[in-house]
């Protein structure tokens, strides 16, 4: 074995850590929950080492305001929590949406409701990453299904919230978090990196919250000598408030828009034997592994199954969707939840074919085998 | 010849089985094989029986839990009675020489004095692990890693000063199987 | 600099007038902010002005500096990150009674405890005034409240002896009345290298005042005025604090600064 490999065996958590600091991440903000803790230890441990920053905070809510506050400083940011913590951190991460604060937001998913399983995988909180915060927000959430997925999906992550200004969730589950596979680490010249866009006027000039073309306003960051004011109120491009009922709706669809309008720049993917597919299974994170092994059993007895996975999971990759329920005969969901993606899918896909659930509450991985009999008890 | 085989690893907290189980995707991992390492969290892991799962295969490992257990190891009672139900008839069980096990049954059966080897041969009851993985490696057949890539992939995860000892640990393990 | 050219540096014109009531103390503790910012010449690009959410949240909206209108409750923990993250800024806190002691309480006293170098400043009130005039953590036990409509049964928080038990190394109360002697301590809080916290009695006649019968804002004033004496008067004559409530310098002793101890840190990787 050489020194410098360029793989390692990691965790998906540390993944994460790793992808993280590829993208640039100067400061990390969290409170311990199992089964996301590993990230925290992780960046503790290599932030001081490269001139970054780390603190532990008081709660879940503290830490999502923590990182907003170092990203207003030009800090890539990033928290990372389970369940019970991701509940806490919706009330700011609504104000990373308004105000626009480029984050990431991981959530290693585990069994709920309340404190649940804590060590135990689930994918609770699909419905609850698009939907927990109140109001109506963008937001973009990307599922990994590996230890290598996860490295590069939190690159991606950073990529996302810094171009579209917005907070980016990484919906991990604590199969994927835990698991020890192989990371192949990419060299910094492969890595796509993006910055947030500054105001390259003169802070005199500066309207703080002014869209250009893209919908997005430059963002300049505290102590640069543009002084502008930041509210979780309606605000209108100036940033200050607004009792304006028009410019507030407007403000709240420009939000929108920004990202799904986009949706062609980061629809993330991945299909496994669907060229000739009659059955579709619609898999992500973990659950995906084992929709892959049945998916491979079912072939050798002769039926044409496939899988869509999904990486970005919000906003729903509606093209995609639709179009497999075209050929498809019929549609599996398989998730680890009591039905919650079902629901979007059935909304687009339904029409066309039957939309079936394969769910699983237990707090288990389901199984390929549970997957093979969904199917045939199906038929 | 080897295409795939899945293992699990289990003891009481503290006796490093999850350790073991890295050494060996480490390993196989070096070598240019696909592994998958996991293990038992929170309640299960601290209730007495820990146990650590490790998948080496040639193909891309798609589900990453063991489904046809092919090598199940006990170093406890507990860990025995929590998940002989779980190995494959043309398995193989290794067990510490301390656990009773039900001898009539379809699985080859291994019971052998690894803690007391780790004892008696390095000194301390610490690197029953190690012993335990040279069992592992000795059982699993020539071809799937080589022994170069065990002694550098534990020299890489034990602490530095302890090295000698458990590479020793892993050549009295092998002993225990091939004489 | 006179009062016109101190708003002139430091007030964004354009948002004034502001939304306080007639009679309420805020804008003169606001007042109390920008002359101590003023006196200790700080750039103004390197000035944040960090609230929650309440009538002394609006504070930073009418200032020309880095502002930042949080959620209630939660200012201190968006000030510890810019903090944390950039150090080289003065980062000033302003925020009300129930927004720092009732939601925000746990950010508060942690605040305190990692000794983080920012300015916390309360305006109490003793009243939740934006929703209307409901009881706080600071209502005096039997005033009323409109959710304490009998009398409020609740014990009341000394913010001074939270803040210092969690450990803050600077600590004053001033007042709204005492305007001279609330800059000082605003002043000497920011200096401070480490979590100054200054609690501002104000008042507010809308709705405490009224609901507590305690007279129009210049009465309200005068109480201000007669119920506080200072520390130093008292530690002479101790006879003139029965009954008074303590104001000025309460605490002040330096510990290492958190963002300081965090840069000793990143210091042993440097090579």
């Amino acid at each position: 074995m050489s020194n410098n490999k360029s793989y390692k065996l990691l965790q998906g958590n540390e993944a994460c850590v790793e992808g993280a600091l590829a993208a640039g991440m100067k400061f990390f903000a969290g409170y311990p929950i199992t089964p996301s803790t590993e990230i925290a230890e992780l960046s503790a441990q290599k932030l001081p080492k490269i001139g970054g920053r780390f603190i532990q905070m008081e709660d879940e809510i503290a830490s999502m305001a923590a990182i907003i506050g170092g990203s207003l400083t030009g800090l890539k940011s990033m928290t990372a929590t389970s369940g019970p913590g991701f509940s806490l951190m919706q009330e700011n991460f609504g104000y990373a949406c308004i105000a626009e604060i480029p984050c990431v937001v991981v959530n290693v998913q585990r069994a709920g409701p309340s404190t649940g399983l804590p060590t135990s995988p689930a994918q609770g909180e699909v419905m609850q990453a698009k939907w927990g915060t109140h109001g109506d927000h963008p937001v973009i959430a990307l599922t990994p299904n590996s230890v290598q997925e996860t490295y590069e999906m939190t690159i991606k992550a950073f990529n996302l919230a810094e171009k579209y200004r917005t907070p980016v969730i990484l919906l991990m589950d604590e199969t994927v978090g835990h698991m020890r596979e192989k990371l192949t680490f990419k060299d910094e010249s492969e890595i796509e990196i993006i910055n947030r866009k500054k105001p390259t006027c003169a802070p005199e000039e500066y309207v703080a919250y002014r869209p250009e073309e893209d919908m997005i306003p430059p963002m300049a960051s505290f102590g640069e000598g543009y002084r502008y004011h930041v509210t979780g109120l309606s605000h209108d491009e100036t940033g200050f408030p607004t009792n304006n009922n028009k410019l507030a709706g407007e403000q709240v669809e420009r939000l929108i828009n920004k990202v799904e309008q986009n949706i062609d720049d980061f629809s993330y993917y991945d299909e496994y034997k669907m060229e000739d597919a009659e059955i579709v299974v619609l898999a992500f994170g973990g659950v995906s592994r084992s929709a892959m092994t049945a998916i491979d059993e079912m072939r050798e007895n002769g039926i044409k199954v496939g899988m869509f996975r999904p990486i970005t999971m919000w906003p729903v990759l509606e093209k995609q969707i639709s179009a497999i329920a075209d050929t498809a005969k019929e549609i599996y969901v398989a998730e680890m939840n009591y039905g919650q993606y079902f629901y979007e899918v059935d909304r687009i896909a339904g029409k066309k074919c039957p939309v079936k659930k394969i769910v699983k509450v237990t707090g288990e991985l389901i199984t390929p085998n549970e997957i093979i009999a969904a199917i045939n008890g199906g038929k | 010849m080897f295409n795939k085989i899945e293992m699990r690893l289990s003891g009481s907290g503290g006796q490093g089985v999850i350790l073991a189980a890295i050494i060996f995707a480490d390993a196989a991992l070096a070598d240019g094989l696909n592994a998958i390492q996991t293990q038992s969290y929170g309640p299960e892991a601290r209730g007495g029986a820990s146990k650590a799962e490790v998948i080496i295969s040639k193909d891309e490992i798609k589900y990453p839990k063991v489904t046809k257990n092919d090598i199940l190891l006990a170093l406890t009672q507990k860990s025995y009675d929590k998940y002989i139900a779980s190995l494959d008839k043309d398995g193989i069980l290794v067990v510490d020489e301390s656990v009773n096990v039900n001898e009539d049954v379809p699985y080859k059966v291994y019971k052998l004095p690894i803690i007391n080897t780790a004892i008696n041969s390095i000194g301390t009851h610490m690197v029953s692990n190690i012993v335990s993985v040279g069992v592992l490696y000795a059982l699993m057949g020539d071809g799937v890693i080589s022994y170069d890539t065990m002694v550098s992939s534990i020299s890489d995860r034990v602490p530095p000063t302890t090295i000698d000892k458990n590479i020793k640990a892993f050549e009295e393990g092998i002993k225990l199987i091939r004489g | 600099m006179n009062a016109s050219e101190i708003t002139q540096k430091y007030y964004r014109a354009d948002k004034l007038p502001h939304i306080w009531c007639p009679g309420c103390g805020h804008g003169t503790l606001l007042n109390s902010v920008v002359r101590a910012i003023d006196k200790l010449g700080l750039n103004k690009d390197e000035v944040v002005v960090v609230s929650g959410i309440g009538c002394s949240s609006r504070a930073p909206g009418y200032l020309d500096f880095n502002t930042l209108h949080t959620t209630h409750g939660r200012a201190l923990a968006f000030a510890t990150g810019i903090k944390h993250a950039n150090p080289k800024l003065h980062v000033i806190v302003i925020m009300g009674d129930g927004d720092s002691s009732a939601i925000g309480g746990n950010h508060l006293i942690h605040a305190c405890r990692r000794n983080i170098d920012i300015t916390a400043i309360v305006f109490n009130n003793n009243i939740y005034g934006m929703t209307g005039g409901q009881y706080s953590p600071t209502t005096p036990h039997g005033d009323f409240g409109t959710t304490a409509p009998y009398g409020n049964i609740d014990s009341t928080f000394d913010l001074c002896n939270l803040a210092q038990g969690a450990g803050a190394t600077y600590v004053a109360r001033g007042t709204a009345y005492h305007a001279n002697a609330m800059d000082k301590l605003i002043e000497k809080g920011i200096q401070n290298k480490g979590f100054s916290f200054i609690e501002g009695l104000s008042l507010c006649p809308t709705y405490y005042g009224r609901k507590n019968k305690k007279g129009d804002a210049v009465k309200m004033f005068s109480f201000l005025k007669d119920s506080c004496v200072d520390k130093k008067v008292v530690e002479k004559k101790p006879e003139l604090g029965e009954n008074k409530v303590i104001i000025g310098e309460l605490y002040n002793n330096p510990k290492p600064e958190y963002t300081e101890s965090y840069q000793v840190i990143i210091d042993k990787f440097q090579k």
